[in-house]
This record gives C-alpha cells, structure tokens and sequence, in this order.
C-alpha cells in the first residue's frame, strides 16, 4: 500500500524537476517541445477512482504552469488527457484485466500495446496544448507541425524512459 | 433539487471535468491580457529559489562565453570614456544625463521556445526594481519587467505576444513598432512602416524612446528583409534581434527617473 503512494509521489516530483529544470531550457529547434511529465498520469494505477484522476492531473498541470508562468494552460491539456485516458484504455485493451493498484505500464500492456495507449493519449495532450498557448489559427500548419514533432519526440523519450526503468524478467532457461 | 444533485453526482467524472476545465480555461484567458499580466503573475520565492539553485550550477558552464562578452563590453565602454563629447554610434553614449538608472542583474530562468516566453532574474523589489522597467542585455534590447518579488523579478521577454516595443529606423527616425511573431527566436517584425520608406538589409532599428521605458536610440535589431506591397499604407519587415535570447545571462534594468512625473503629467489631460 504505502509503496504504491511513495512510488507515486517519487515518480511525480522526478518527473516535474526533470521538465521544469531540463526539458523547458532545451531548445530544439524552436518546432520541438517534449512534455514527459503526463507519464505520471499515464501510470497512475488502473482502476483509480475517475474522479481522483482528474484532480491529480488538475494538480500536476498547474505545479508545470506554476514554474512557466502559463497559468492554467498545462491544467486545460492534462485535465483533458486524464478525462481521454479512462475511454482509450477501455478502447484499445477491452478485455484486459486489472488487479487493483495495477499500472497499465510496459509490462502490462505489452511494448505494442504501451506505444498506442502512449501515442493517442500524447497527441490529445499535445494538441490542446500547442492550440491553445497559439491560441489563433494563425499559422495552422506550423501549429500542426509542432504538435507532430512534439508528439512523436515524447513518445520517445517516454518509451526510452520507461524501457530504462522496468525492471527485466529473468529469462527462463 | 434532490433529483439534480443525484444527477450531478452520478456523472461526477463529467461534471469535475467541466469545472476544472473552465478553472483552467480562466487563468488562461486572464494571463492573455498584457495588463492582467501585470497582475497575474507567479513571481514567487518558492520556483524562484529552485531556479536560482540550479543556475548556480549551469552558469559554470557558460563562463567562458559570459567572460568574453564581459571583456568585450569592458572595452567598449573604456572606448566610450575618452572621445566622451564625439558622437557614436554606440549603446551606452546618449545617455550621459542622469535621467536613467541602470542596474545589472543575473538572468534565473529563460525560455525562447514557448509562444509567451518570460525571464527571472536574480534582483526584484529590495533592489528598488519596479514593474514596467525596461531590461537590456550588452547587446540591445531584452524585455519589461512585469512583476517582482522581494528578491527576483520577473521579465517579460520580447518574445512575448503581448510585447510591442516602440521603435525608430535609425536611418531616417521614423517611428514603427517592433513585435514577434512566434516562429523564431532570432527574428521579430517590424510593422507599420510608412510604405514610402525603403529599408535595406542591415539597416538598425532603435527604440524610439516615446514609451519612457527605454532610452532613446538602444539598438533592437538589424533589418534582414523588407517586403513591400503595393496596396496597402503600411509595409513590414523581417529584423534579426541583436539581442541573442538563448544565451542571455547578465543584463541590465533601466530606470526612468522622471517616468513618474511624465505619467502624472499626461494623467492630468484625460485625452
């Protein structure tokens, strides 16, 4: 039980540090922003209560708007991804059984399964972001460019980071 | 009234989605307006000292080009010193008067790849920093200060779509506007440029000194394109910033000393 929360609460303030503090002075070509902090709504277990979802992710958008000074606009994104995130799952994995506290991470969903799940939910993420700190449909194409960029560099890091930090089984012999 | 809250609580998911979107959606359209900006900002000891701990630590690494712009400007202004009364085209030589202050401060926390990006810098109310001063770097024009807090305050770059900063073309000192258009960093535009005017590349844009945030005549940035149309009054062109935002570190904030007395003189003529 308490290594769920410490888990949790470990992954939350790692992840922000490492965007406030690293990815937000990176600048890779102007086009390129990646947002890996909504890996710990991704993460977060299962069968949590909706409801609890949506604050949390209310609470790390702000604590990301908090140190950008874009009060309110990582909320509106991660909000959002928390109340997709209940229906992708149930639409990409509609048979598949979670014990509580069970994450849906890698070794749940298989490496195919994690790359959907993580692709759809960042693009959702990632598009109601970029639109809305635009905010005009000005330039559309260099707005759409962005978000695929962005998207497709999230998803990476997030695959690299999550294949870094599972834990292998043992291979049988 | 039983039947509503029944309602409400069995589609409690969509509902708090609701409430915390339009929460969201608030601060959001509030911090758009360059005024409520003012108002609404995050300035805060708490972000400020963890920015503050981890540039302790990388400004190690961009010492060396920090030491050379320093030298650089140290020579400048040694130049400065003896042809005191000769005319140059130089940052610093209009202003021998005592009408603006300047401070130096340490740049905290930057961004350049947002669509409103901000700077925090190391100094804020103790050292009589106020709201509305304007920040230079050596090297021309950087941004306003838009908040503070006991010990940081915050700037609002020029790459900031709120930011329109009040300009001359160096050459003929006509007024135009200077703003950003969000793609790159090393670039803005100049707009509203009389269509009779013709620039070339290279030719300097300086601020203009009418907004009493800036001094007369810092440099901005260097002309880079000029696209004329035919139709239209007012043409635009594509200026490079001579301020390099993804490596400023020491900068400068300017204080108007007689801001104040021009504010309350031109309040006491509504229109």
């Amino acid at each position: 039980m308490s290594n769920l929360y410490t888990r949790n609460i470990i992954r939350f303030i790692t992840l922000i540090f490492f965007q406030v503090l690293v990815l937000n002075n990176m600048n890779l070509g102007g086009y390129i922003n990646p947002y890996i902090y909504i890996l710990f709504i991704l993460l977060l277990p299962a069968t949590i209560n909706k409801s609890l979802l949506l604050i949390m992710a209310f609470v790390t958008g702000l604590t990301i708007d908090y140190f950008g000074n874009t009060l309110g606009l990582h909320a509106a994104a991660t909000v959002l991804l928390a109340f997709a995130r209940p229906g992708i799952l149930n639409f990409f994995f509609p048979n598949m059984e979670f014990s509580s506290e069970e994450e849906p991470n890698i070794t749940k969903l298989k490496p195919g399964g994690f790359l959907k799940y993580t692709l759809v939910l960042v693009f959702i993420h990632h598009s109601v972001l970029f639109f809305l700190e635009v905010f005009s449909f000005d330039g559309f194409l260099s707005t759409i460019y962005r978000i695929a960029l962005s998207t497709l560099v999230t998803t990476l890091m997030i695959m690299i980071i999550t294949l870094i930090f599972t834990p292998r089984k043992k291979k049988k012999i | 009234m039983r039947n509503l809250i029944v309602f409400l609580w069995k589609h409690q998911f969509f509902v708090l989605f609701i409430i915390l979107e339009s929460i969201s959606l608030t601060f959001l359209f509030n911090s758009y307006s360059y005024h409520r900006s003012l108002a609404f900002n995050s300035v805060n000891d708490i972000t400020g000292t963890i920015y503050l701990s981890y540039s302790n630590v990388t400004d190690y690494f961009g010492l060396k080009n920090e030491n050379e712009k320093l030298t650089n400007e140290n020579a400048f202004l040694r130049n400065l010193i003896r042809p005191i009364n000769s005319e140059s085209d130089t940052l610093f030589s209009v202003h021998q008067d005592s009408q603006y202050f300047y401070r130096t401060a340490k740049v905290v926390s930057n961004s350049v790849n947002k669509q409103n990006n901000y700077v925090l810098l190391n100094k804020g109310g103790d050292y009589g920093i106020k709201p509305e001063m304007g920040v230079i770097s050596s090297s021309g024009i950087a941004g306003i200060v838009i908040g503070v807090s006991p010990d940081f305050s915050y700037v609002m770059s020029l790459l900031h779509q709120n930011c329109r900063i009040s300009a001359r073309i160096k050459k003929n000192n006509h007024l135009v506007n200077v703003l950003w258009d969000g793609n790159n960093y090393k670039e803005g535009m100049v707009v509203d440029i009389p269509s009779h005017i013709e620039l070339h590349k290279g030719d300097s844009i300086v601020s203009s000194g009418n907004s009493l945030i800036f001094p007369e005549g810092i440099l901005i940035g260097r002309v880079n394109e000029h696209t004329q149309s035919a139709n239209k009054d007012l043409s635009e062109a594509v200026i490079e910033f001579s301020t390099d935002f993804n490596s400023l570190q020491n900068v400068y904030i300017i204080e108007n000393l007689t801001k104040t007395e021009a504010d309350t003189l031109v309040s006491a003529f509504p229109n």
